[in-house]
């Protein structure tokens, strides 16, 4: 009996006394959540504790409208004195060319390896899915974000999320990232940078992954907040 | 008839002495109690404090044994679903039957791949199958990439903890030991290295990285394997486990067959209970799905190795089955009074703690002085139950296996001792008969204290013995109410309404202890 | 649990004393009589009572609780309530006689443990929750802290019933017990089988009970106390352990210490 057929049967003869029924087939395509949808609500308070959440991981928040993203971000990254700057093949066209402008910008299809990425200082990107209780930042690599090497060997990862991307709870986020049919895409969550607490579990910040995590939020609640200051 | 054998004990722990004599050398550690002491303490509270912040933690608790118990109770199918949801997504899917036969098939792939180096994710699968050690024997070196595992290579010491296995290790141990070993591995630590954990972090980056940016092959376990969208899972804090998962060319992963988890959506539960429990946290810094071979993204060839090892003989047991709920967070470990004195080693295998007294002796059955040993070693506190996200009921399993370790027969004395109490027990005539030697020992002994008695020297090598009264309850209560069983005053003119004896009863109020 | 519309006196309750308390601290059954008599209740001592299993079945031996489960029903089941000053053997009653009426594969037994096991109360459950009462009218004027037994606490859920009750003692100076909810160590069998391990658990609750500066020790379970009291006495700490039943029985009329 090959080794499959073996596990297989020991796993049958073992649940045999088992009586409950096997669950139904739970819901296809995505889940109880609606895909995302533009003028979906989301509630003050949902990106409030996101953002609270996110910068309690020690990770930088830094809320603006939609329109002051790419100088923000430049902003950021000069006030990091960082000077190369990897961007995925489909970042915001604007904000790739408000970088380029500004570092040495290394486009995705040129980074060929690993070795190149750990020579470059940061990458940016967008993000699928921000989740509030949790603080975190969910990347599918779709193509505003990247093969998933690039948000890795860099130490510092600038990433951007709309308001519209942040959902309440980790079932929620769940639900959304159910790819509807076909392969799962790979996902990558974040919550904060890198870090450990090997040692006598006391947490420190930066271990393999980016040790810097600054998060811009795109956030039309901020415009309200620069016209009326 | 299909019978599901246990595990073989890994050559580590052949031998291992039986709890209570590794737990007394354990004891007399004082450097390594005061680094438990203090580590779980700190994340217990951290724990307690996350998991106040949801709102109906319970009901979480209860989807996650849900979710578990239908993968577990459905685990024929299930397997075979992740199977062709893994293949259809481009992943290789092999089967083990124990530890030997898993071990051979990494060997096989990294030879076919003609390295003789692999990167590892921390993964207690693959150190339940003792990988590294076979793997070294084939001349391919296992490079641990998870802090506290590198901390334990580089010792040659043994985890003790699932989830910081270096738990029993300060941060001057920490420096002294990458001080002394890391040039030997590869990149040293740099000379003026201190003991202030992000130092220490540091010098294990740079240690590391020239490892991830060559490896060729990956090793990793997983946290969950979701059979309807092929996904795996791990669930991670350095980024470590994304260097492994991401950079080299080809991945193996080494998965507990109990891993499987019904549906892309029972996630939810998941994701919100074991990093809560685990670390404390929110949630972890990251957790990577991968779902087979992504076009262009991450390792091109990606091998899963489904591994039974002895999972099947616990499914087996209707009651002890529960216990491959298990998510590895680690939770019991840190709220058990017992480990925080032992710590982890004492328990004679990778999973110590409440889990591994459960998990151990029904893997691997209890042929051995140490998984004899093992459902006794806790005092049935009940905190492990209480911290475990998936409800797994370890008094009750632990309950079981001392039965189950009685029933072999070995503990004669005790077996004839029970079989008397019970004797004695069932009948009060034979109670009350059985009480008289206690009456008289504390009418001899009066009001001194017994600091020894002989053959009892487990409890007065520290402890004082309560003294027997002069009369027991029963002899005063028919004194005092003769056969009627009612303290009703009119039934009752002897005794006094509130109860207090009339006359001398010859016991102190308050009673010696 | 049950609720009771009866009048108090009119309840018929039984005091099981507990195997352990009638042969060894006689003065904590006795206790409860006479609180349970002050607060007008009727109690009675079934005197064929012995012993509820749970060493048996805890020490791996549940076959040999069967009769011992059998009996119990027998004595207990035409109560309408009954009382133990003990949260283990009470858990053992609630949590384990299920389970043994079910090991000894008799229907029959099972149906009986179902129908005697929620008429079982741990001490403070009775007061509190059937009898409605914090306040017992007890007098103890001395610094006590208060040890909440793991049984009482994770397998009863007791809660802070007993404090609820010491905290109505008039002239009590209760001080709280740092890393009250950590198990003593004691444990059954436990205390013999790892009686190292048992022993550095038990210390470290009597250096805690010593930081309290407190004269009396207070739990529900005698045995617990047995351990903690045992390694207080070999220190030398002058503390003293009371049952919770001898505080609350406590008046100034007749102290219990």
């Amino acid at each position: 009996m090959s080794a499959r057929e073996e596990i297989l049967a020991r796993v049958r003869s073992a649940t045999a006394d088992v009586t409950t029924e096997k669950r139904p087939v739970a819901r296809s395509g995505s889940g109880s959540v609606p895909s995302q949808q533009p003028d979906r609500a989301i509630s003050r308070e949902t990106l409030e504790l996101f953002a609270e959440n996110v910068a309690d991981y020690r990770a930088t928040v830094v809320r603006v409208p939609a329109e002051q993203v790419a100088a923000t971000v430049v902003e950021q990254l000069r006030a990091a004195g960082l000077g190369s700057v990897v961007v995925p093949t489909g970042l915001d066209a604007g904000w790739t060319a408000a970088l380029d402008g500004a570092f040495d910008v290394l486009p995705e299809s040129d980074a060929t390896s690993a070795q190149t990425l750990d020579g470059i200082d940061a990458v940016v990107t967008g993000s699928a899915v921000g989740i509030a209780t949790t603080g975190t930042i969910v990347l599918d690599h779709a193509p505003d974000q990247g093969r998933r090497e690039l948000t890795l060997v860099p130490d510092t990862h600038v990433c951007v999320i709309g308001q519209d991307q942040v959902v309440h709870d980790v079932p929620e986020a769940v639900s959304l990232l159910r790819t509807p049919e076909g392969a799962q895409r790979a996902l990558t969550w974040i919550s904060g940078p890198s870090a450990t607490s090997d040692i006598e579990l006391q947490r420190v910040e930066g271990v393999h992954g980016p040790r810097t995590l600054i998060v811009v939020l795109v956030d039309e609640g901020a415009r309200a907040d620069v016209t009326a200051g | 008839m299909v019978t599901q054998p246990v595990q073989q004990t890994s050559p580590t722990f052949v031998g291992m002495p039986k709890f209570p004599v590794a737990a007394r050398e354990a004891l007399a550690n004082t450097q390594q109690r005061t680094n438990l002491h203090n580590a779980t303490h700190t994340i217990r509270e951290k724990r307690a404090a996350v998991v106040g912040e949801v709102d109906d933690w319970e009901a979480l608790r209860v989807a996650g044994a849900e979710a578990k118990d239908e993968a577990l109770h459905h685990l024929g199918d299930y397997l075979e679903q992740l199977e062709e949801s893994l293949t259809a997504r481009g992943a290789t899917v092999h089967w083990a039957r124990d530890a030997a036969e898993a071990n051979r098939i990494v060997i096989d792939i990294a030879r076919a791949k003609e390295v003789d180096e692999v990167v590892k994710v921390k993964s207690m699968a693959t150190q339940e199958i003792e990988l590294n050690e076979a793997l070294e024997e084939a001349g391919i070196h296992a490079w641990e990439t998870d802090l506290a595992e590198l901390i334990v290579q580089l010792f040659g010491d043994r985890p003790s903890h699932i989830l910081v296995p270096a738990i029993h290790r300060n941060r001057t141990e920490i420096r002294d030991v990458f001080l002394r070993q890391m040039g030997e591995f590869g990149r040293p630590a740099p000379a003026d290295l201190t003991d202030d954990p992000a130092r220490l972090a540091e010098a294990a980056r740079l240690h590391l990285r020239e490892k991830f940016l060559r490896a060729k092959v990956a090793v990793s376990g997983a946290n969950f394997a979701i059979a309807d969208t092929g996904t795996l899972v791990v669930v991670e804090s350095e980024g470590n486990g994304r260097m492994c998962l991401t950079l080299p060319e080809t991945l193996i992963s080494v998965v507990g067959i109990e891993k499987v988890l019904p549906t892309w959506d029972d996630l939810s539960p998941m994701l919100q209970l074991l990093p809560r429990s685990s670390t404390g946290e929110r949630m972890n810094p990251y957790t990577t799905m991968w779902s087979g071979v992504h076009d262009g993204d991450g390792p091109q060839e990606v091998h899963v190795i489904l591994l039974d090892n002895g999972r099947t003989h616990v499914l087996a047991d209707s009651v002890g089955r529960q216990a491959l709920r298990c998510i590895r967070c680690s939770a019991c470990l840190n709220v058990c009074p017992v480990y925080e004195r032992t710590g982890g080693h004492a328990y004679g295998s990778v999973y110590p703690g409440p889990i591994g007294a459960v998990l151990n002796p029904q893997l691997r059955g209890t042929a051995s002085e140490v998984d004899q040993s093992l459902p006794y070693a806790s005092s049935l506190c009940g905190a492990c139950f209480d911290a475990c996200p998936v409800r797994i009921n370890i008094p009750e399993l632990l309950v079981e296996l001392r039965g189950t370790v009685a029933e072999q027969g070995g503990h004669r004395a005790e077996s004839a001792a029970m079989k008397a109490a019970a004797w004695v027990l069932s009948d009060p005539r034979r109670l009350a008969v059985a009480q008289r030697g206690a009456t008289t020992a504390g009418r001899l002994i009066g009001k001194r204290t017994i600091r020894k008695v002989p053959g009892l020297g487990a409890w007065t090598d520290a402890r004082d013995v309560p003294t027997p009264p002069k009369e027991t309850f029963r002899q005063w209560w028919a004194r005092e109410h003769g056969d009627g069983t009612t303290t009703q005053r009119a039934a009752d003119p002897g005794g006094r309404a509130d109860g207090i004896p009339t006359s001398n009863d010859g016991t102190e109020p308050g009673g010696e202890r | 649990m049950t609720a009771f519309t009866a009048p108090i006196a009119d309840l018929k309750v039984a005091l099981f004393a507990t195997c352990f308390n009638d042969t060894m601290w006689p003065e904590t059954p006795k206790a409860v009589v006479r609180l349970l008599e002050r607060l007008g209740c009727r109690v009675e001592f079934p005197s064929a009572q012995t012993c509820c299993g749970q060493m048996m079945t805890n020490t791996g031996y549940a076959g040999e609780a069967v009769p011992l489960v059998r009996h119990f029903v027998d004595v207990f089941e035409d109560y309408d309530a009954v009382v133990a000053p003990s949260g283990s053997c009470v858990g053992s009653v609630r949590d384990q006689h299920p389970m043994i009426a079910h090991l000894a594969g008799d229907p029959g037994l099972a149906s009986e443990v179902e129908g005697v096991r929620p008429k079982v109360y741990e001490l403070s459950e009775f007061l509190v929750d059937v009898l409605g009462v914090t306040d017992v009218g007890a007098y103890f004027p001395h610094r006590v802290t208060y040890h909440p037994t793991c049984h009482s606490l994770r397998m009863l859920r007791v809660g802070d019933r007993p404090l609820q009750l010491l905290r109505a003692v008039e002239g009590i100076d209760l001080v709280e017990l740092p890393g009250a909810e950590e198990c003593c160590g004691f444990g059954g069998t436990f205390a013999m089988k790892n009686a190292d391990v048992s022993v550095a658990m038990g210390t470290d609750k009597a250096a805690h009970v010593v930081e309290t500066d407190a004269e009396v020790l207070v739990a529900g379970d005698n045995s617990c106390l047995a351990h903690i009291g045992g390694i207080l006495g070999r220190q030398r700490t002058g503390i003293r352990t009371m049952h919770l039943a001898e505080i609350l029985a406590s008046t100034k009329e007749h102290p219990t210490w």
